[in-house]
């Protein structure tokens, strides 16, 4: 799993901005569905999203105290963690500086996804 | 039409219809009495056409002898006739006639689609029967199509049979729920029917198109019904629209292929195109976006003559989209050849490289195509791997083509 995460998820970005990223990412993903390496994913907008704490306690957003907000992932279907991550330095999140994707395995049993 | 010809003609558009109207009439339990009635037809006009003419009116002889048949094996067969459902029964007056009329004809197919499409029969049976019973294949055809041999066919279809007697299927229209799960079948044997005409390496054009035209009429089938006329379908139409609009242009005087960026274009259908456009439209009122959707668009942005960058933009969008839905090698291979035309030859080459499609010629082809002007010597090579895998001698010609004008 390639999990997309984002330095500041307060920044908003104009609709063309937004429209030039889908495009770079869909080119991104689409190389991979390209080689049959691709199982799924989601986007996950920052809009209405909370969080829930201990006792109950209901906050706006994900970004409170933590620094690094996540924004998506896809998963991939890679032979090995190094092949994962050659899919993720392609990854447009990583244009941005403060940015990171994180590779994870999925625990199955049936090998790496 | 010498009778050499029509037969076979015939056979293709009128042999399931006899086999679908006389299926619904025994029931599955006589599948193989009804596909034995409808080739014993064939058989006694392939005996009689050559020595009395062709009659005045061959589909309305066929329909008689078939009639007679099956009028005769019901009377002759008196352990069936007991078996005869009581609908039939309170019709005595009736009880021996077989209705062909158009109505039945549209009727019993459309019934017979879902039928076959039940989820107790195996998909791939489930194609197999369709197009033997539905679109009236040889088993020769069916295992060309599967890419097996023809015993495994037989097995295939005698196993299905078999199951369609057991899980005491019955001839009918599935409810509406039933409709939805089993749809996707139905569409996927049609788009099979409709590629089996449209990239088939035979050399008979009348054969092809007629394929490709029974698949659409299966296709208007289920989108004049009020049941069956879902976004996917109107999207499945659409997409054989725009494909079908290009079959005069894609084949020149001498049978050879003539690739796209060489076709003339005033040879393209504009009312097929239209037609295309109109279901397109149709297809987009839920919610739904399948592969018919993403390939229906892709066809959509080809029927465009000018080489637009948004042209090519939206192609390799749909391509992305595709391939995350529904992995295919062409899929693939194409996605890369748009990518070629939005982002230059050098950046397709370095995705073309990751495809390792190496026992497809058509993958060989691009990397050819994409190293023209690029790289001679890798153009060279990649075009002789292609021809040496590539199975038709069309096929080979055209890629010869290719290194032919490199060379200059």
């Amino acid at each position: 799993m390639l999990i997309f995460r984002h330095e500041d998820g307060k920044k908003v970005a104009s609709p063309e901005q937004i429209e030039h990223w889908m495009k770079q990412t869909m080119d991104w993903i689409g190389g991979i569905a390209a080689q049959n390496k691709f199982s799924g994913g989601n986007g996950l907008p920052f809009e209405e999203s909370k969080v829930v704490r201990h006792n109950s306690v209901v906050t706006n957003g994900p970004f409170g105290e933590i620094k690094e907000t996540i924004g998506g992932y896809i998963i991939v279907k890679a032979e090995s963690v190094d092949e994962a991550v050659e899919f993720a330095k392609g990854c447009p999140v990583l244009q941005s500086d403060g940015n990171s994707v994180e590779v994870r395995k999925i625990a199955r049993g049936d090998g790496f996804h | 039409m010498e009778h050499q010809e029509l037969i076979p003609h015939l056979f293709r558009i009128e042999y399931r219809k006899i086999v679908s109207v006389l299926c619904k009439r025994f029931g599955f339990g006589q599948v193989e009495t009804a596909e034995d009635i409808a080739s014993d037809t064939f058989l006694t006009a392939a005996q009689m056409w050559p020595l009395n003419g062709i009659p005045e009116e061959p589909v309305a002889w066929l329909y008689s002898v078939a009639r007679n048949k099956a009028k005769n094996y019901l009377q002759r067969n008196h352990v069936f006739e007991r078996k005869i459902t009581q609908a039939v029964k309170d019709n005595a007056a009736d009880i021996y006639e077989i209705d062909l009329s158009p109505q039945n004809i549209s009727d019993s197919q459309l019934q017979m689609m879902f039928a076959i499409c039940h989820p107790a029969i195996p998909p791939e049976a489930q194609i197999g029967l369709s197009l033997r019973i539905l679109c009236g294949f040889g088993i020769d055809e069916i295992a060309d199509a599967f890419l097996t041999n023809k015993e495994m066919i037989n097995k295939r279809l005698f196993r299905a049979r078999e199951k369609l007697r057991e899980e005491k299927i019955t001839i009918e229209l599935p409810t509406q729920t039933e409709i939805d799960v089993r749809l996707d079948t139905v569409l996927t044997t049609l788009y099979l029917l409709f590629s089996e005409g449209y990239y088939s390496a035979s050399q008979q054009q009348t054969l092809r198109k007629d394929l490709c035209l029974e698949a659409m009429r299966l296709c208007y089938m289920l989108v004049d019904n009020p049941y069956t006329n879902k976004p996917q379908v109107n999207a499945l139409l659409s997409l054989m629209c725009f494909h079908a609009s290009r079959f005069d242009a894609r084949i020149n005087e001498s049978g050879e292929t003539v690739l796209y960026d060489e076709q003339d274009t005033s040879l393209w259908n504009g009312e097929l195109i239209s037609k295309g456009g109109y279901f397109l439209q149709r297809a987009t009122t839920g919610t739904i976006v399948s592969k018919y959707h993403l390939e229906a668009s892709i066809a959509y942005w080809n029927t465009q003559k000018e080489d637009t960058r948004g042209k090519w933009e939206n192609i390799l969008q749909f391509y992305n989209h595709l391939l995350q839905l529904a992995y295919s090698p062409v899929a693939a291979l194409n996605r890369t050849y748009a990518l070629s035309k939005v982002k230059g030859k050098q950046e397709a080459i370095n995705e073309a490289e990751k495809l390792k499609l190496v026992t497809n010629h058509f993958y060989f082809t691009l990397l050819g195509e994409l190293y023209t002007g690029i790289d001679t010597n890798k153009a060279n090579a990649n075009l002789k791997r292609a021809i040496e895998l590539a199975k038709t001698q069309v096929d080979k010609q055209i890629i010869q083509k290719k290194i032919d004008r490199l060379v200059k």
